[in-house]
């Protein structure tokens, strides 16, 4: 059977002539500074004294959950709202008095937006006809997008006759025409399936290699964020938490909510019992004594969380050889439910305390050491003090 | 008992499904053949036979109830009445616009549709008089204008083609109040926003994006008003004069006073020559599909030998 995918990946080492941009990795577009923005709406507090500074030519995402406020940022940067209070800067200079039109930002809208009336080809020119660009100006530069987009043989169809990831691309090629100097993404992926949605993910990161300008990108799919982000600003209830590379955020989150919400983690809140360098033993009621590493450890007897990601804990159904090293936290427990999923299993287990512990388990033949693991069976659970960490408690 | 049973209707497969649309249209096409397409036969019938004495018809072909058209009174009219409607559609047009374009967006929208039929309850006719009361020389607005020293003596308001004219808009508004509503309240507001972000005013995103995609509401307010006012005859006896004289007023004057059925007939046919010929115009606008005609423009296409 022949399967055709309906989406292409732009090559990498394109050799089209998109005449688009320039070098690969030239830093263009603009710095865009947020500070102390507030925005409510009634009673609602949308945004909370918000501030960033985003760098010029980055792959800046927002990511949190539904109504944190990141809809509202990218709203305020581009315009259509205005902030309470605050300021918006694009290369240092505020744009909050320039109505969206007059503002060097373009945005990818969440339900794309596309004109309904207008071909795939007058949707993508629609800023050019608006300055009354020369027609062959027109074609020229509408045929170069929409060949950055691979849409170049749907130039005619009207937007109802393209599927989802198609409609995305028209509205990337039309945000992108007039050359902005910040690119605005409203979960541009939200309504397209899982596999489409990877393959626009790595689309949209090659689009911005090649222009090279800035990206704000609005989600709330931490795996987005995390594949393509320069740098991610989680944000909650109108409140940035913390802003940092996709390394930072995922290893070392600066809050609970972070943690828990990029990538699934395991928690226990308890009191530090003592500290010797950077090692920090924290009493957790139910599971005894935990080591964790710390490069700034907290004072002793005060209280913290243990955080440990779940893939980071080795599960065995034998007890193993007692360890050379001295940081390798041990717990038993039993399987309470395990979860498969292709490429790796999550395990629910259950501690004799009661706490429940998440653990994940690649699957591969290297690893397999022991018989499979089953429901109810009693199983070893251990990790090294390294790949935990502390946080304070909040 | 149940194979037996199959057996037993050997012609109704499985798959082969009755089709009942001639039954259920039967009722309608009957009401619409009745009292619709026959007394319009009739009508064309009358107007290519001779007057009868006192009214009625003469069973003997004729052309003069045609032929006794082309006179400058009937051209009057005819004119007069085409500019009162034209008048009346493009006012109420203008008006249904932002009203309905306010509806679509309030979060009162049952509340506001309430207001636009609320109307409705009350008798044409009487809403006539309404109007009468108050552009009247005793009406309302004149005693209001003469109690605050605008004016020293009551202005005559009514019995002229904008009387007529303010009296159509307000009894046709919520006709194109209504088809405009449903088109804008389908209509993606984000649209608005996404011209707005690249690069249009305010006003030229409603131009070019608003209006283009409520098109079909357009014609369809559009027909709604222009249809009743060109047939307009209560209107114009009510609060029109002499120079507001309507087609439909002549009608009624052959039919009645003059008792001339064939003329009276033959402006009929006018009048439903002119509606259809509206009716056409504003489908083929309608139909016709926004398409890029240029060529050139999909020189990015390749097609496959």
């Amino acid at each position: 059977m022949h399967f055709s995918p309906p989406f292409a990946i732009i090559p990498l080492s394109s050799t089209t002539t998109v005449t688009i941009g320039g070098k690969r990795n030239e830093l263009k577009g603009s710095d865009v500074s947020i500070e102390g923005v507030s925005k409510s709406f009634g009673t609602f507090t949308a945004l909370r004294d918000v501030s960033m500074v985003i760098r010029k030519g980055e792959f800046f995402s927002l990511l949190g959950p539904s109504g944190c406020g990141k809809t509202t940022l990218l709203r305020i940067i581009a315009g259509f709202d205005d902030p309470d209070g605050g300021e918006v800067s694009l290369d240092g200079a505020s744009v909050l008095s320039l109505p969206p039109n007059e503002r060097h930002v373009n945005t990818v809208f969440q339900n794309y937006a596309l004109f309904p009336h207008l071909t795939v080809f007058e949707n993508v020119a629609f800023p050019l006809r608006l300055r009354k660009t020369p027609n062959a100006t027109v074609r020229a530069r509408v045929g170069d997008y929409l060949e950055l987009v691979q849409l170049s043989a749907h130039a005619d169809k009207m937007p109802a006759q393209l599927s989802g990831g198609q409609k995305q691309r028209v509205a990337v090629a039309r945000a992108l025409i007039n050359e902005p100097s910040v690119l605005l993404l409203d979960e541009p992926l939200s309504a397209l399936d899982a596999k489409l949605r990877q393959h626009m993910l790595i689309e949209l990161d090659s689009i911005h290699d090649k222009i090279g300008i800035t990206f704000i990108y609005v989600t709330h799919d931490q795996q987005e964020a995390l594949s393509v982000s320069d740098r991610i600003a989680v944000m909650n209830a109108g409140q940035v938490l913390q802003i940092g590379t996709p390394h930072e955020i995922y290893e070392s989150p600066a809050t609970g909510f972070v943690a828990a919400f990029i990538g699934e983690t395991n928690m226990f809140e308890g009191t530090v019992a003592s500290v010797e360098g950077t090692m920090v033993a924290v009493d957790v009621s139910g599971l005894g004594r935990i080591l964790v590493t710390e490069d700034e450890p907290p004072a002793a007897g005060s209280k913290a969380s243990v955080v440990v990601r779940p893939e980071k804990i080795r599960i065995d159904t034998e007890r193993p050889a007692p360890a050379k090293r001295t940081d390798i936290n041990f717990l038993e427990g039993s399987v309470d439910e395990p979860i498969y999923s292709g490429s790796s299993t999550k395990y629910y287990v259950r501690h004799q305390s009661g706490i429940m512990l998440k653990v994940i388990k690649q699957h591969a033949n290297w690893s397999d050491e022991g018989p499979e693991i089953e429901w109810k069976d009693k199983v070893y659970l251990s990790w090294s003090a390294d790949d935990a960490y502390l946080l304070g408690a909040s | 008992m149940a194979p037996m049973a199959v057996r037993s209707r050997p012609s109704r497969g499985p798959g082969r499904v009755r089709n009942y649309g001639p039954a259920y249209a039967g009722p309608a096409g009957i009401w619409l053949t009745v009292f619709f397409l026959a007394p319009l036969l009739v009508i064309v019938a009358y107007s290519f036979l001779e007057k009868g004495l006192y009214g009625g018809v003469e069973p003997r072909f004729s052309l003069e109830a045609y032929r006794s058209l082309f006179n400058s009174v009937f051209f009057r009219v005819s004119l007069n009445t085409l500019g009162i409607s034209l008048a009346t559609t493009v006012l109420a047009i203008l008006i249904a616009l932002p009203c309905g374009y306010y509806m679509a967006r309030s979060n009162r929208k049952t509340f506001l549709l309430m207001l636009v039929i609320i109307p409705f309850w009350t008798n044409f006719l009487i809403r006539i008089y309404a109007w009468i009361a108050i552009l009247g020389n005793n009406g309302f607005l004149n005693a209001l204008l003469i109690r605050a020293g605008v004016v020293a003596s009551p202005v005559q308001f009514l019995y002229n083609q904008v009387a007529v004219t303010v009296v159509l808009v307000y009894t046709y508004l919520p006709y194109a109040i209504l088809p405009l509503y449903s088109t804008i309240e389908k209509f993606d507001f984000s649209l608005l926003e996404a011209a707005r972000d690249l690069g249009c005013t305010r006003r030229g995103a409603i131009f070019r994006v608003l209006l283009p995609n409520i098109r079909a509401g357009i014609i369809t307010a559009v027909l709604f008003v222009f249809i009743p006012t060109f047939g307009a005859y209560a209107v114009p006896l009510l609060v029109g004069g002499k120079e507001s004289y309507m087609l439909g007023n002549f009608v009624a004057e052959e039919l009645t006073r003059t008792r001339n059925w064939p003329l009276a007939s033959a402006i009929s046919m006018v009048i439903t020559l002119v509606t259809t010929l509206g009716l056409w115009l504003m489908f083929r606008l309608q139909g016709k599909a926004p398409q890029a005609k240029d060529p050139a423009r999909s020189g990015g296409e390749r097609r496959a030998p």
